[in-house]
């Protein structure tokens, strides 16, 4: 599928979901269900993204010290734990990353 | 001064603090889209779009591992359902509204206009100039979000291709995951995504994404009702 066609349908959706309550005011009410299941969308998805790219460096599984991007990431995983902060995590991760690739090379 | 635009501005106000968050997070978003393989000009326009932060991110990175089209749009849907919550929570105080404000406010319908418009309305109720707060917010939120995404792009230009930039990304996923990781069902949430998303790694279509989302919703709905 064509980038603009994804971002298209992926837009007018993400409108229709915006609009949808607005629009049936009265008519339709959230399940409780789901209002709960949403909170756990964010950890979930986003966990099912970190993962391979951490294992998979390089589409294929790889446990050891020598994988660079899976210590990098436990690194940034420590510093956004510790200072809740998105700029320094990402710093911390890409610093990480490049001089483990310098010690390893 | 009109009694609307005073609404609006007070809105633009209330927002101010949340776009000085908001502004490096446009700018992280425009290098790594651009980074990932995505155009210039698709990079810039998915921040108009699309408008959603979060699911730009993840679309950058689908993009990337050259996921397939519906994958990409079920992610976004799935990451932006959320919106749903704030639809049915305003939709009360903007219900005497007409259809093209209704749908002007909902394009705008951000987290980020969300949070102060609601506070906002739950301590005031409706007046006839409402709707001009969240239109402020959400307006002032939009305009941020196009600047910042243009001059995150224009930076990531000049970065050398050969940085692994790429891996900013689940950088910026891990600093959105790892603060909320507050209580048991959201680390479980989060560790049973994980878990799947190892196991189904060789899925085709990056189904294993789907399954693995899926399967952290679940663990994390159900430990939630067991409390």
């Amino acid at each position: 599928m064509n980038i603009w066609l994804i971002m298209l349908i992926g837009g007018l959706l993400t409108f229709g979901m915006r609009f949808s309550l607005i629009f049936l005011f009265g008519r339709f009410e959230v399940p409780e269900t789901m209002r709960k299941a949403l909170h756990y969308v964010p950890p979930a998805v986003l966990s099912a993204i970190i993962v391979p790219e951490l294992l998979y460096p390089s589409g294929n599984l790889d446990l050891s010290f020598g994988n660079t991007r899976l210590l990098a990431g436990i690194i940034a995983m420590l510093v956004a734990w510790y200072t809740k902060n998105t700029l320094l995590t990402i710093l911390a991760g890409m610093a990480g990353l490049l001089i483990l690739q310098i010690f390893y090379t | 001064m009109s009694e609307s635009r005073k609404a609006f501005w007070s809105g633009v106000r209330a927002e101010f603090p949340l776009l000085v968050g908001v502004f490096p997070f446009g700018m992280i978003y425009g290098a790594l889209a651009l980074n990932a393989g995505l155009s210039t000009l698709a990079s810039q326009l998915m921040s108009s779009i699309v408008f959603a932060g979060s699911s730009q991110f993840v679309t950058a990175q689908l993009v990337h591992d050259a996921a397939p089209g519906f994958v990409i749009v079920l992610t976004i849907v799935v990451v932006n359902l959320r919106h749903m919550l704030y639809s049915a929570s305003l939709a009360p105080y903007l219900k005497n509204l007409s259809l093209k404000w209704k749908a002007l406010l909902s394009y705008l319908l951000t987290d980020e206009a969300y949070a102060p418009s609601i506070l906002k309305y739950e301590e005031e109720g409706i007046t006839p100039v409402s709707h001009w707060f969240l239109l402020g917010a959400g307006f002032s939120l939009w305009f941020i979000w196009q600047i910042s995404t243009a001059l995150g792009i224009f930076l990531g230009a000049t970065i050398p291709k050969d940085w692994p930039l790429d891996f900013a990304l689940p950088l910026t996923f891990i600093a959105m995951v790892v603060p909320a990781l507050k209580n048991r069902p959201m680390i479980a949430a989060a560790l049973s995504a994980g878990l799947v998303a190892l196991l189904a790694y060789s899925l085709p279509f990056k189904l294993g994404l789907i399954l693995a989302a899926l399967a952290g919703i679940t663990v994390g709905t159900i430990l939630e009702n067991k409390k």
